[in-house]
């Protein structure tokens, strides 16, 4: 990690603070955990998992890290601002359903539907955040309410259009070539072909990177976060932020919703179930405190990015995928103890 | 620059004459529902000057600078600002009208770098992004100014101590064009030594032409920097005098409760002998 030599610039001397190591200053990065733990687990892949050590191993992973990956920048952002969204993963089979539907049903241009789901997946992110702030609940329940919701009305609207629990018919509208290439396409990188949506992520992270540390929208994130009323007391517009946090995760969900329907032609109506707490999960390895105000998108890419490698490594090293689970829960302890621990040194030790 | 800042600046370069009347107060009250919680205090906060509010836990001191800071609004009498009458509707409308407070909690996000919250909700930008080279340099000038030597302004605020962010705060409500500036309890959770130093910067910042409106239970700690002192008691105010009519003594006597605390004592030896 650069952050690790490069050295900060020299102050001017002063007594009463002991010089910084680089280490010690490397240590309060949020990202510090999710690097060492992305290093030990391709390391440990490397040596069990032969396929690995190839182009096309390398491009499977970041083709499974990059779906994740794009929904992990978005909830994380969403947890450095103090919330959870629990709706993120059916949000994407919203999306992807109701592009297909629509366009389908009404015989429109492929990029209608595209363009209609990105409304409607705007809509559900305000409408979380609208929700939030009006009835003072904990995301947490909130969220859990709109997952239902969606959850029900993904399967129920879907059976009630198509008669089965499959959204088809996409694939033969106007348009839908365009689509497949702007979020299904393969790109040849070096002889390795690899997918359009590990672009699509490494520029989110790109964009959501600058936007938390060199805006003022990044600098409110951080402050509703971390400390929600002294934000409001400095005149940050907390409602505004919050709302607008649930929107860029909506758009995240959208963005994979697309990824996913342009791939196939077809969305399952049962889509992204249970993929939330992977995203929460992917979060917080990188580095985001659960209780907000703390984090960055860097590290949750690498949280994404320890996902993939551990999708694609357990079945490559052969062995049961079983395994998969018990590793997830062991990194989250794993990351949630080094996040207290980073949490305090930088927080100063006050409790 | 946005037109806040703009205003900001401009009100910097011209505090008026010490001694002008910024705040005045006239028969204040605000009831929640049926309950009382302030009564017909009255008072003025002038430039240049420090008016100290004390009262014990309870006493009114919240909802009085939550009047003055826009967090509330009055349901009794007059508040005047420049001589205007004028009820704020939110902390947003004080705060352009000059009016900072500074709160116990003091508004800072402890996780964030002390420049960050310096400038946080009022950042400088250079097209879309933050001007971060300028806020930090600022960060140092302006803490320098009010003689607060810090180590290094990327440091998270929550890694200093309490008279130290306390100060960090000060100086951000003068920076950010404060002609008036409310200080809730400033010294209630600090050690004697710390005390000091904020007290001095309550001094600095008066020098400097503001208005100060200094909110506290300890008289010793009001006493030497005080211009005026308003008492409030279970809601309502039982003194507000400059300090040449009230002596040390009295406003000592005033706010420990003089007859409650000579009954306590009463009490408390009466208890030792009897057991």
């Amino acid at each position: 990690m650069a952050t690790l030599t490069t050295a900060a610039p020299a102050p001017p001397a002063d007594e009463r603070l002991a010089s910084t190591s680089p280490l010690r200053k490397a240590l309060t990065r949020p990202e510090l955990g999710a690097a060492v733990g992305a290093i030990a687990v391709l390391a440990f892949f490397l040596v069990f998992a032969p396929s690995f050590r190839t182009g096309a191993g390398v491009a499977n992973v970041l083709d499974a890290a990059s779906l994740l990956g794009i929904m992990a920048v978005g909830v994380a952002l969403l947890m450095i601002g103090g919330e959870f969204d629990l709706s993120a993963g059916v949000q994407t089979a919203t999306s992807a359903l109701f592009a297909t539907l629509v366009a389908y049903q009404l015989t429109l241009n492929a990029w209608a539907g595209v363009g209609l789901a990105l409304v409607l997946s705007l809509l559900i992110g305000a409408l979380n955040g609208v929700l939030l702030l009006r009835t003072r609940l904990p995301s947490f329940i909130v969220t859990l309410g709109t997952f239902f919701v969606l959850q029900g009305l993904n399967l129920a609207v879907t059976k009630l259009v198509t008669g089965t629990v499959l959204a088809t018919g996409v694939s033969g509208l106007d348009g839908w070539g365009s689509v497949r290439a702007v979020f299904a396409s393969s790109l040849s990188l070096g002889g390795v072909s690899v997918r359009i949506s590990v672009l699509w992520w490494l520029l989110l992270v790109v964009v959501a990177t600058v936007v938390l540390t060199r805006t003022r929208a990044g600098n409110w994130i951080f402050a509703v976060g971390g400390a929600r009323s002294a934000a409001r007391q400095v005149g940050v517009p907390v409602a505004r932020v919050k709302i607008g946090l649930f929107m860029a995760v909506s758009l995240c969900g959208w963005l994979v919703g697309m990824i996913t329907m342009a791939r196939s032609g077809s969305v399952q109506a049962n889509l992204g179930i249970g993929l939330e707490f992977e995203y929460i999960i992917a979060a917080v390895i990188g580095g985001c405190l659960l209780t907000g105000g703390y984090g960055s998108a860097v590290g949750a890419a690498l949280g994404a990015l320890i996902f993939g490698m551990t999708k694609q490594g357990i079945p490559a090293a052969q062995w049961d995928n079983d395994w998969y689970k018990l590793f997830l829960g062991v990194m989250l302890l794993g990351a949630t103890v080094l996040n207290d621990l980073v949490r305090r040194r930088v927080s100063g030790d006050r409790e | 620059m946005s037109a806040r800042q703009a205003a900001q600046a401009a009100r910097r370069t011209e505090l008026p004459p010490p001694g002008t009347v910024l705040v005045e107060l006239d028969g204040i009250g605000k009831r929640y529902g049926n309950v009382l919680a302030l009564a017909d205090v009255s008072t003025v906060v002038r430039a240049g000057e420090v008016t100290c509010v004390l009262g014990d836990n309870g006493a009114g001191k919240s909802t009085f600078i939550k009047i003055i800071a826009g967090a509330h609004q009055h349901t009794d009498g007059v508040l005047r600002v420049d001589g205007e009458d004028t009820t704020f509707t939110s902390p947003r409308e004080a705060l352009d009208r000059g009016i900072a407070t500074v709160y116990q909690d003091l508004a800072v996000v402890d996780l964030m770098p002390i420049w960050r919250n310096f400038f946080l909700g009022s950042e400088l930008r250079r097209g879309p992004f933050l001007d971060s080279a300028r806020m930090k340099r600022t960060t140092r000038e302006e803490l320098a100014r009010m003689g607060i030597d810090l180590r290094d302004v990327d440091q998270p605020i929550g890694t200093l101590s309490g008279g130290e962010r306390q100060c960090v705060a000060i100086a951000r409500a003068v920076h950010f064009g404060a002609r008036v500036l409310i200080l809730d309890e400033p010294t209630a959770a600090l050690g004697v030594k710390q005390s000091g130093v904020v007290l001095r910067y309550i001094a600095a910042a008066r020098d400097r032409g503001l208005g100060v409106v200094f909110i506290t239970h300890n008289p010793h700690h009001a006493y030497p920097v005080g211009d005026r002192f308003v008492v409030l008691k279970r809601g309502r105010s039982v003194c507000d005098a400059p300090k040449a009519e009230l002596p040390r003594d009295e406003l000592v006597g005033l706010m420990a409760g003089g007859a409650e605390l000579s009954a306590l004592e009463h009490e408390l030896s009466a208890d030792r002998t009897a057991s």
